[in-house]
């Protein structure tokens, strides 16, 4: 069974007379427990795609499922829901919440979000900071510690409301190449513990080089896919 | 709740400066506000207090159609045996009266034997009198303080205009009622100040001295002036005696009673009056301040933050989540204000009565301003400052939660 499943899946922008069809009737399939990657030039659709699976954004027609709900139909408050019981984002800037401590923002899906019991919230929030390698800094604010650090603590924050998937969009654009290998790392390891699916849009070969499947975006188009090394899951 | 004001806060504590400036604002207005509050309080109460203590009575009861005239104080439109009778019943009927006092007003001319000038004169009871009208005495600011029979009170402006002492013998002679004059001598016993400032001519004498001079035997009263025991209970105190004089009807069916407050009597009323509007326009201009204050703060604090709203809507917080955060920084901001500006009134007020700020009113000098701030003044100027904070921060709040998350996530 899929964990997601795109049938002609299009995406029109309109800025004013011009028409961008970011998205040309995309139609596939991926298995959950994936670890997969859309590459692609820029401007191919890459970021437009993954909001789109990521239930941030709407197609301009066609149907995608995702763990088997039809999230294209979802109004703005479920898909809100939909995203806090069942995504886990990570982006290419952090984005974590200035205000609120490493351990803070790792707990905050559970607390704002998903309202889970505040023993059980320390408990997760820890033993994912011990994983990623960021539980003896979890008092400090997101100023406090290095990119590679806070990408860290924003794989902590996506996976601790154990989301079916977590979507990175460019996700080691700002490291260096040796904490986007960590980073990398890490991920894959979590995908390895908790069975999710991870899937990146990325120009970045150190992933390119990581990932078990890859799609290539072409104007909008999926040219091909490749099952690379492990390719255990296709 | 808690989870997001916490976050609410450290937002504010992040934005310190602006926070400060804000709520410092706020504060400022509060404080202006309540210190005016008391202040002018207090001075409208000194001001209704000298009135109507030293010289008018809280209310007053004329004969229908004698206000209207009173310029020539008729003599014609007095209340008789009669009437009066009614009316000291009536008076007596009302608990909370605690005094009244009737007069016989009548214009005359004032003479000491070289030149004359006319005058207003008031016969009253002297222990009447001084039990409705408290002050009356502390007028006399020459002679003794009382008022004697075959003594006269004589204004100010007649003892420097004719150069009349204390003790000087005078006279004075009024028409009475069927168009006959007749004059009385009396002793200068003492020289009074008016209230609202030199010119008053009012000259006042016993009221049997008065019924001689006009020749009546059986008591005749141009005015009855009226103290109730609480203040504030003026106006139910004036419905009530109304009530019940009007069952009082003349012979066209018209009531014989007319039952005027001070208000009605004094155009001091127009500057408490005015007191009260200024009151009002200085707490519009509070409203307003705390409005585009909070409502400036919170754009700002929205439009810095699109992309951390971009992320916690893309992680699942509910556009109510979002909606609350910011209503709740406006809220925090109103209170820290409201509470700062709460502090700062009060001792402002306490150093006001502690400096004993003193102002003149009329002729009196020396009044020592006494502000006091009421609960219930500070409750409201709090609880409307911080509805008006929520209510300015609902446009941008709201603004906040219906960003779509993409395009707030691509807002650089
Ligand atoms: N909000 C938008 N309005 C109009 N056009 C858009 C919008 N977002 C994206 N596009 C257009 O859609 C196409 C795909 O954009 P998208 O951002 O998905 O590309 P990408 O593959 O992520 O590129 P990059 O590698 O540069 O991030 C581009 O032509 C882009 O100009
Ligand atoms: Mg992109």
């Amino acid at each position: 069974m899929s964990l997601i499943m795109a049938k002609n899946l299009s995406k029109t922008y309109y800025s004013g007379e011009i028409e961008v069809h970011a998205l040309k009737s995309l139609s596939f399939e991926i298995k959950p427990g994936s670890f997969m990657s859309f590459i692609g030039p820029s401007g191919s659709g890459k970021t437009t795609l993954l909001n789109i699976i990521g239930c941030l954004d709407k197609p301009t027609s066609g149907s995608l499922k995702v763990a088997n709900v039809l999230t294209s139909d979802l109004t703005r408050r479920e898909a809100a829901a939909f995203r806090g019981e069942n995504l886990g984002f990570i982006f290419q800037d952090f984005n974590l919440i200035p205000v609120l401590t490493v351990f803070e923002n790792v707990e905050y899906p559970l607390l704002i979000v998903q309202n889970v019991p505040a023993r059980e919230r320390r408990e997760r929030v820890i033993s994912l900071l011990d994983k990623v390698g960021m539980k003896d800094q979890m008092n400090k604010f997101p100023d406090q510690i290095s990119g590679g650090q806070k990408q860290r603590v924003a794989v902590a924050r996506a996976l601790v409301s154990n989301p079916k998937l977590v979507l990175a969009d460019e996700p080691t654009a700002n490291l260096d190449s040796k904490t986007a290998f960590m980073v990398i790392d890490i991920m894959k390891k979590m995908r390895d513990e908790f069975g999710v699916t991870f899937l990146f849009s990325t120009h970045d070969p150190k992933i390119v080089g990581e990932v078990e499947t890859l799609f290539t975006l072409e104007d909008g188009m999926l040219s091909s896919r490749l099952d690379g090394k492990g390719g255990n899951n296709d | 709740m808690i989870k997001l004001f916490k976050i609410a806060i450290r937002n504010l504590i992040r934005y310190k400066r602006r926070t400060l400036m804000t709520s410092t604002l706020i504060a400022i207005g509060v404080l202006f506000v309540l210190v005016f509050i008391a202040a002018s309080g207090s001075f409208k109460n000194l001001m209704i207090g000298q009135i109507t203590d030293s010289m008018l009575g809280h209310l007053q009861v004329h004969k229908r159609g004698y206000m209207a005239s009173i310029d020539s104080l008729p003599l014609t439109l007095n209340l008789n045996a009669k009437a009066i009778k009614k009316l000291e019943i009536a008076i007596k009927k009302i608990p909370e009266i605690e005094a009244y006092s009737p007069r016989i007003k009548f214009g005359g001319m004032f003479s000491n034997f070289v030149e004359s000038s006319n005058i207003r004169m008031n016969g009253v009871y002297p222990e009447k009198e001084i039990a409705c009208i408290p002050l009356f005495l502390s007028r006399i600011n020459k002679g003794e303080k009382a008022i004697k029979k075959g003594e006269i009170l004589i204004p100010e402006l007649l003892a420097t205009g004719l150069k009349v002492k204390v003790g000087d013998a005078v006279v004075v002679i009024a028409t009475n009622r069927d168009g006959s004059v007749n004059g009385k001598q009396f002793k200068v016993g003492g020289i009074i100040e008016s209230v609202t400032g030199p010119g008053g001519r009012d000259g006042y004498v016993h009221i049997e001295d008065a019924m001689e001079i006009l020749r009546i035997d059986e008591l005749e009263i141009s005015e009855v002036a009226v103290r109730v025991k609480d203040f504030s209970k003026l106006d139910s105190v004036s419905n009530s005696l109304n009530r019940v004089l009007s069952q009082n009807l003349n012979k066209q069916g018209k009531p014989v009673f007319d039952v005027r407050t001070w208000e009605k009597l004094s155009p001091f009323y127009n500057i408490a009056r005015m007191i009260d509007i200024m009151t009002i326009f200085i707490k519009i201009m509070l409203i307003a301040i705390v409005l585009i204050s909070i409502m400036n703060v919170m754009i700002m604090a929205v439009y810095e933050r699109i992309r951390e709203i971009g992320t916690i809507a893309a992680i699942g917080t509910m556009p109510e989540k979002i909606l609350s955060l910011f209503l709740i920084e406006g809220l925090s901001l109103g209170v820290t204000g409201v509470i700062v500006g709460n502090l700062l009134a009060l001792i402002a007020v306490f150093l006001m009565n502690i400096i004993e700020i003193t102002f003149n009113f009329g002729r009196q000098t020396g009044f020592i301003l006494a502000p006091e701030l009421k609960a219930g003044n500070i409750l409201f100027v709090s609880a409307v400052v911080i509805i008006v904070s929520v209510l300015a921060a609902l446009q941008p709040a709201f603004k906040a939660s219906r960003m779509e998350p993409v395009e707030a996530l691509r807002h650089v």
